[in-house]
């Protein structure tokens, strides 16, 4: 009943209808089925079984379109304030991917003593309410139904509302959630005891979901001035949270280590975080490692991100990741955007099937620097619990501001986050139980006197009352919308025209936001080139333009500029001048065809090209090429002068020219277009012979402009060629 | 914490001799001695957002949750269960748990959770 084509847009209104009455499934965490994977002539050993519908990385395009999927599950982060328009992302990352989407709140949530609800917009994420959760899951139900894949849903259990976010997110359906009271503490200043009380409850109610946890210790290097130097305190942290969750009942398998690479390039990164990396993995083995990538050094160049994430991506494929998450190379100047959630995707998902059994071949060594710096961390990380049980257990070591010090443990420079074990947001809200303390529910933690009422509800607690929502969901109550002036159906009734497919505007993150970036070079210093950006984003009619990114090419030969400016106009889809499709016949059309009337054509590529890729793959027989119809060819290899091409057509008695052109600075393709066309001319053949031109660069309406009979640009097969071949062919004889 | 220098040579002395597996043993017992006190305080303690998630288990809305556990809270009996008190309210009137719940949003059946618990006012 959920099933949806891949042309097909998912109808968000649908979604929103009936909420109250969908039931979400138990949705325990779902990890990949690890195993090795074959396809085509590739095997894939650090891999899982591939999606249904996906959308491959760019350069399939020349190996069959292949897309094998890694071993780890892939995290991508939605969130941009609207969550109807995250669901569209969530789509296109699933295809792209991901099964692990994880939802950031709303900036705030944090600090809101109880559950949000209704679908208010958000600021830097989402107000994470159940009509939001439900409305995402049901999507999220199409969606991997459509892709073939379970999807993991995740968001944060933490806050002052922790236990009943954690009830929330079982009720449902959420796979995964942060929960993780040193985040509260340290990163919030919610009071520290109120914390730790609410997080065994959360974790209690996480365990019994089947939920997967994600701790907050890369928090630690995010907030740390030099973050590299906090690596023995972050051993210290995921132990506190991984041995506090497992004791209040968290699966080994499900506690999730949240890791990051702390240094980045143009420190020597793999120096300082391979041994972290291998500490880590080492001391917590018994946990999972979800690898997440590094923020803490990201500016606003998409590009060096990227390679930063690579190299993080370089590290996991050397040491582990059970889960592997993605920042999108953006985050360091936005929130993300659509389309660098799905590069962050790509980026993972091309390092990790590139670097598959990578330790087959090499290994890290068992001695010298790797191995010392490694113990030196995990020796560093010990003396650092020493000191917490010596100054009197953790509440007293955050008192006196232990975490987050700027200096590597035991080096103090005194400047740690210090928390008043009175004080904080919630201080002083924690009640100790009475001995007659009951709570009738299941998956409560702690002291529970259910024996009162008789030993047989001791066990199961909720019987006492018939079971809790946890065994009866339609026992849940659904809240729908309780603020009529902020609320999903407003914002989409402003946005309408938009959805119905008729009138386009350019987007970021939010449907009809016109958000859009021009990327600009001036020959000149940084503030000029700044100011000329601006001004030439007015020009360019937009509006809003703001600098989001500028790099120095040389303080005064030249800048880089990046602007973003709302384009403020709608395109009507019905007044658009579509591309052609290029048509083609059956396979035995052309086949008969050819036997009947057989056909020689020449090939190579033009001038000073050398890019033989593309022409190879339409003319030879293993890639589908025209050779497959019968058709026979002369390839006259590269760099061949545009002269030769008509020569060798006239020598060899060829019916048509098949020229690639690739490069296409200062419009050589088009040069070559018309030089092979005038020379033709020139030799009385041009009637007789079939011109043909292709390249990345090439559109049919660029090479007939130039007087070639066709053009073929990105995604041609040999088909398409071949086809018009024959129909050009006929055109010829019947004259 | 009072600024220091680095000083880790000096420390490590016990931990030098051991074998990489007996420091990760170490580790792992040190987390232990840790977060046993943070157990302890949690299993003996509750709070109102972790009294919220037990009305919301037992069938309420999240707005009902806080007005009872507001309630509940300003009676001092946060430290019997907030489930408890709309158990015993449901099981005395016998009425449902949402209709118990109602009551005591309302104020109402207070005088009995009080006379029931033997606390007063």
């Amino acid at each position: 009943m959920n099933k949806i084509k891949p042309n097909e847009k998912l109808d968000i209104r649908n979604i929103l209808k009936d909420l109250d009455k969908y039931v979400p499934k138990k949705r325990p965490w779902v990890w990949r089925d690890i195993s090795p994977q074959t396809i085509g002539e590739f095997t894939y050993q650090q891999a899982s079984p591939g999606i249904k519908n996906f959308v491959p990385l760019p350069s399939a395009r020349g190996l069959g379109n292949i897309d094998p999927q890694p071993d780890a599950v892939i995290t991508t982060e939605i969130a941009s304030g609207r969550f109807e328009d995250d669901i569209r992302r969530m789509r296109m990352a699933a295809y792209h991917g991901a099964d692990h989407i994880m939802v950031i709140r709303t900036a705030g949530q944090s600090h809101f003593d109880g559950l949000l609800e209704g679908t208010p917009q958000g600021i830097g994420g989402i107000p994470v309410t159940r009509k939001q959760l439900r409305a995402q899951r049901k999507a999220l139900d199409i969606i991997e139904e459509e892709v073939g894949r379970p999807i993991n849903y995740h968001s944060y259990v933490s806050g002052v509302a922790g236990p009943e976010i954690a009830v929330l997110f079982t009720e449902e359906g959420v796979s995964g959630a942060h929960q993780d009271p040193q985040y509260n503490v340290l990163y919030r200043n919610i009071n520290a005891i109120r914390s730790y009380v609410d997080a065994a409850e959360s974790k209690m109610i996480m365990a019994y979901a089947g939920m997967a946890q994600i701790d907050g210790a890369h928090n630690a290097n995010a907030t740390a001035r030099d973050a590299w130097k906090v690596m023995p305190e972050l051993l210290v942290q995921h132990i506190i949270n991984s041995k506090f969750s497992e004791k209040c009942g968290i699966e080994k398998h499900n506690i999730c280590l949240s890791t990051v690479p702390p240094a980045a390039s143009p420190t020597p990164d793999l120096k300082l975080n391979l041994p972290y990396a291998v500490a880590l993995r080492e001391f917590l083995s018994d946990y999972k490692m979800r690898a997440q990538m590094n923020t803490k050094y990201m500016d606003s160049s998409t590009r060096e991100a990227t390679v930063t994430h690579v190299l993080n991506l370089l590290i996991s494929r050397l040491t582990s990741a059970d889960i592997q998450s993605t920042i999108t190379p953006d985050e360091g100047r936005n929130v993300p955007w659509h389309i660098y959630n799905i590069e962050a995707l790509d980026t993972a998902k091309q390092a990790m099937i590139g670097m598959d059994d990578l330790l087959s071949m090499v290994s890290l060594r068992e001695d010298g620097y790797l191995q010392e710096k490694k113990r030196e961390i995990q020796e560093r990380s010990i003396l650092m619990m020493e000191e917490i049980i010596e100054m009197g257990g953790y509440f007293n070591a955050v008192e006196a501001g232990m975490f987050v010090d700027s200096g590597e443990y035991p080096q103090r420079n005194g400047d740690g986050i210090s928390r008043d074990i009175n004080g904080g947001v919630g201080a002083g809200t924690v009640v100790k139980r009475d001995e007659d303390y009951m709570a009738p529910v299941t998956a409560h933690y702690g002291y529970n006197n259910m024996a009162q009422y008789g030993e047989q509800y001791v066990k199961d607690p909720s019987s006492l009352i018939g079971g809790c929502t946890f065994e009866h969901p339609e026992m849940v109550k659904f809240i729908d919308e309780l603020d009529d002036t902020d609320n999903v159906y407003l914002r989409m009734d402003k946005t309408e025209k938009y959805r119905t497919g008729k009138i386009l505007k350019p987007e970021v993150e939010w449907l009809g936001d016109g958000t859009v970036v021009v990327d600009l070079f001036f020959p000149t210093d940084i503030r000029t080139a700044e100011a000329a950006a601006i001004e030439t984003g007015k020009k360019m009619n937009l509006v809003k333009v703001e600098v989001i990114h500028k790099e120095v090419l040389h303080p005064s030969e030249g800048t880089r500029i990046q602007i973003k400016g709302t384009f403020d106009f709608d395109i009507d889809v019905e007044k658009l001048v579509l591309p052609e499709i290029i048509k083609s016949h059956s396979m035995d059309d052309v086949i008969n065809y050819v036997k009947d009337n057989p056909i020689k054509v020449v090939a190579g590529t033009a001038g000073n090209d050398e890019h033989s890729v593309g022409i190879r793959e339409v003319l030879d027989i293993k890639h589908g090429g025209i050779e497959k119809y019968g058709i026979k060819y002369e390839y006259l290899g590269t760099s061949v002068p545009i002269e030769k091409f008509v020569d060798a057509a006239i020598e060899t008695k060829s019916n048509v020219i098949m020229m690639s052109t690739i490069i296409s600075h200062d419009d050589i393709h088009y040069k070559a277009m018309l030089k092979l066309h005038n020379y033709a001319v020139e030799k009385g053949v041009r009637d007789q012979l079939i011109l043909i031109t292709g390249g990345t660069q090439v559109t049919p309406e660029i090479a007939r402009k130039n007087k070639m009979d066709q053009g073929f640009g990105r995604g041609t097969k040999g088909i398409h060629i071949a086809s018009f071949i024959i129909d050009k062919h006929k055109e010829i004889m019947n004259k | 914490m009072i600024e220091r220098n680095d000083d880790f040579e000096a420390r490590r002395g016990h931990l030098k001799s051991m074998s990489d597996q007996e420091l990760k043993a170490y580790f792992l017992e040190l987390s232990e001695k840790l977060v046993d006190p943070l157990l302890d305080l949690a299993y003996k303690h509750t709070s109102k957002s972790i009294e919220r998630s037990i009305l919301l288990r037992m069938g309420f809305s999240s707005i009902e949750c806080k007005a009872i556990v507001d309630m509940i809270n300003e009676k001092n009996l946060l430290s019997k269960g907030a489930g408890q008190c709309v158990y015993l309210v449901s099981k005395n009137k016998g009425i449902s748990i949402h209709e118990a719940g109602m009551l005591l949003q309302n104020s109402d059946e207070f005088d009995y959770l009080m006379e029931h618990f033997k606390v007063y006012e």
